[in-house]
């Protein structure tokens, strides 16, 4: 990939349009690793087209065998675009319906209505195209116990005919922290080593939009940084990347856009810090001992000891506290603070409590 | 390598590295066929004039392990990658389902290919063996190989669990091979049980196949050769169907 692809990327790369071709990739290094043969940036295809494009899809499974209930409706007519060099986050309970999107982005599932393309190929007619242009890192933990990491990397770069692949399949390894294990075979890696692969493996044919359901499941926080770290790279250097997480700091510090699904439907789709805006503005934190009175338990959340109450402003917060003390209770360690991403996904799930009880977060 | 190249390479790689299980064994197996049986009947049964029992036996099993190990490999890698959920790392890379059948069946021809050498070096140990015709050898071991390949294909994608995959090789598939005469010429049989031979694929395979040593057989090696390609156009195309749909493996 030579300057002409880099001059042609979106974003902050495209300030380097007349900068030298001997130094087309002066990116800092990595957390792990030098990296002495830089990361590539994703070439960008066309101007226009956007990387991911849902229209109007549909899924429903039909109900099991012997049973009288109701086909399940996992995506109920969702529209989406994901322009090129975005980095987007999916974010829903569990059941809302993100992993059956990255199953049909994947082709690992076919929607029953509506058409899903990546960078313009159609994931069912174009599915060898579609299936070039995106890596995906699945959530589940699995990999093949015959081989060693090495070979399964070499063995996932030739199904897409990618050959003589080692110096990237090296760098992977590096910018993943797995250098010392290349020679390993998959069965001795601990979870984190194998979460680490399954990112190594969707980018060995070094595609342009990256999608990782959950990434980061599992991983201790250490790793989450390194992989961040990375796909943050990968990101600045033009590619496109689509996330599915339960962490909401990790959504919040990384998503330029996000969308929201609930019950197979997209419940809200905006830039992250326009979704931040929108949400009361601060939250009331507290600790109390005892037992909070129904009508203040109704509206604020409780985790275990810890209280929190949304409130628009000071008038707010003054009556919940007084509404404390009227109930002969003692609030600890009170705090205000801003309100952040998981307070909007729990309003925005509230606000659409039709179907689905339980919140996830 | 291009994309099949590298799947039919990994699918040989995985047989290989537990090559005690998928090759050692099945040659051992059908030395203890030949030591035991040929041992029993070498006096009391004449098949052909001029052929002792040990060697009218021994391209029966080879081919009985061509095969049955064909079967195994197509069948088991696929149910292991299912059940293991790694399938999914195939599943989304741009192969079509052409790529996926020429490298399943491709090294379940490998696996068979390779089994039935070993046998056929191992037990030349306790006979001599003419060869009359080997382009008709090669012809029925690629074509049966490819069969049963195709036939592992389908069982390894319709079985969603170890035990239904058993069964079918079990309950099908062993019966078949042991009932076409790898043991004895249909021949010696009575009339009502030799029209039924005449149903089963696996005769046809293993006649054809020892046609090629022996020059003699128990119907026409041109017949064998219709039906044993007839059974693998019929198996391949299902196959095939099956991949496009992704049935069972792409919801």
């Amino acid at each position: 990939m030579g300057c002409a692809a880099l001059q042609r990327l979106p974003g902050r790369e495209s300030g380097r349009r007349g900068a030298p071709c001997a130094l087309p990739l002066a990116t800092p290094a990595l957390a792990h690793g030098n990296a002495s043969h830089a990361l590539e940036p994703a070439a960008k295809i066309t101007g226009s087209m956007p990387a991911i494009s849902f229209q109007s899809v549909s899924k429903s499974y039909p109900p099991p065998r012997n049973s009288a209930s109701n086909a399940l409706l996992a995506l109920d007519g969702v529209s989406l675009d994901i322009e090129e060099g975005e980095f987007f986050g999916l974010l829903g309970p569990n059941g809302a319906g993100k992993t059956t999107m990255i199953s049909i982005l994947a082709g690992l599932t076919r929607a029953t209505r509506g058409t899903v393309s990546v960078l313009g190929s159609d994931v069912h007619r174009d599915y060898a195209q579609a299936r070039r242009k995106l890596g995906v890192v699945p959530q589940e933990l699995v990999f093949d116990p015959f081989f060693s990491v090495r070979e399964t990397l070499r063995i996932q770069s030739g199904y897409f005919g990618v050959r003589k692949n080692d110096a990237w399949i090296d760098e992977l390894l590096s910018s993943l922290g797995l250098a010392d294990k290349a020679e390993s075979n998959m069965r001795q890696l601990s979870g984190g080593m194998k979460r680490r692969m399954l990112v190594a493996q969707a980018l060995v044919h070094k595609p342009p939009v990256i999608v990782l359901d959950e990434p980061t499941a599992g991983v201790d926080v250490e790793l989450r940084q390194t992989l961040w770290h990375f796909i943050a790279k990968l990101n600045k250097l033009g590619h496109t990347v689509l996330l599915t997480t339960h962490y909401l700091e990790e959504a919040e510090a990384l998503c330029g856009r996000i969308a929201m699904l609930k019950s197979g439907r997209v419940v809200a789709l905006d830039r992250t810090s326009e979704l931040l805006k929108a949400a009361s503005s601060n939250v009331l934190r507290f600790k109390l001992d005892a037992e909070l009175p129904k009508a203040l338990a109704e509206k604020a959340r409780v985790t275990g000891r810890i209280v929190q109450f949304p409130a628009h402003d000071a008038l707010e917060i003054e009556h919940y506290l007084a509404a404390v003390r009227e109930a002969g209770l003692h609030a600890e360690d009170v705090e205000i603070r801003k309100a952040d991403l998981e307070d909007v996904f729990l309003d925005v799930m509230t606000q659409h409590r039709d179907s689905v009880a339980g919140v996830a977060a | 390598m291009n994309g099949w190249q590298t799947l039919l390479y990994k699918e040989v790689l995985r047989f290989w590295k537990v090559g005690f299980q998928t090759v050692a064994a099945p040659v051992l197996t059908a030395i203890l066929y030949l030591l035991i049986f040929g041992h029993l009947l070498e006096d009391h049964v004449k098949v052909y004039d001029t052929i002792s029992y040990t060697a009218f036996l021994v391209p029966g099993l080879v081919m009985m392990s061509v095969l049955q190990n064909a079967f195994a490999n197509s069948s088991s890698s696929l149910i292991q990658s299912k059940i293991m959920g790694s399938l999914v790392f195939l599943l989304l890379t741009p192969l079509s389902h052409w790529s996926w059948f020429f490298a399943y069946v491709g090294s379940s021809v490998v696996r068979g290919l390779a089994v039935g050498l070993g046998v056929l070096a191992a037990t030349a140990w306790f006979t001599t063996l003419s060869v009359q015709a080997p382009l008709w050898i090669l012809v029925f071991a690629l074509a049966g190989a490819s069969f049963l390949g195709a036939l592992g294909l389908i069982a390894g994608l319709w079985a969603e669990k170890f035990d239904q995959l058993a069964a079918f090789q079990n309950f099908v598939i062993m019966p078949m091979t042991f009932l076409s005469g790898v043991f004895y010429s249909i021949k010696s049989l009575p009339p009502f049980w030799q029209g039924v031979s005449h149903l089963n694929p696996f005769f046809y395979m293993i006649d054809g196949f020892r046609y090629g040593f022996f020059g003699a057989s128990d119907t026409s090696p041109w017949i064998s050769l219709v039906v044993v390609g007839t059974a693998l156009a019929i198996a391949s195309a299902v196959a095939v169907h099956l991949l496009r749909i992704g049935y069972k493996i792409r919801s």
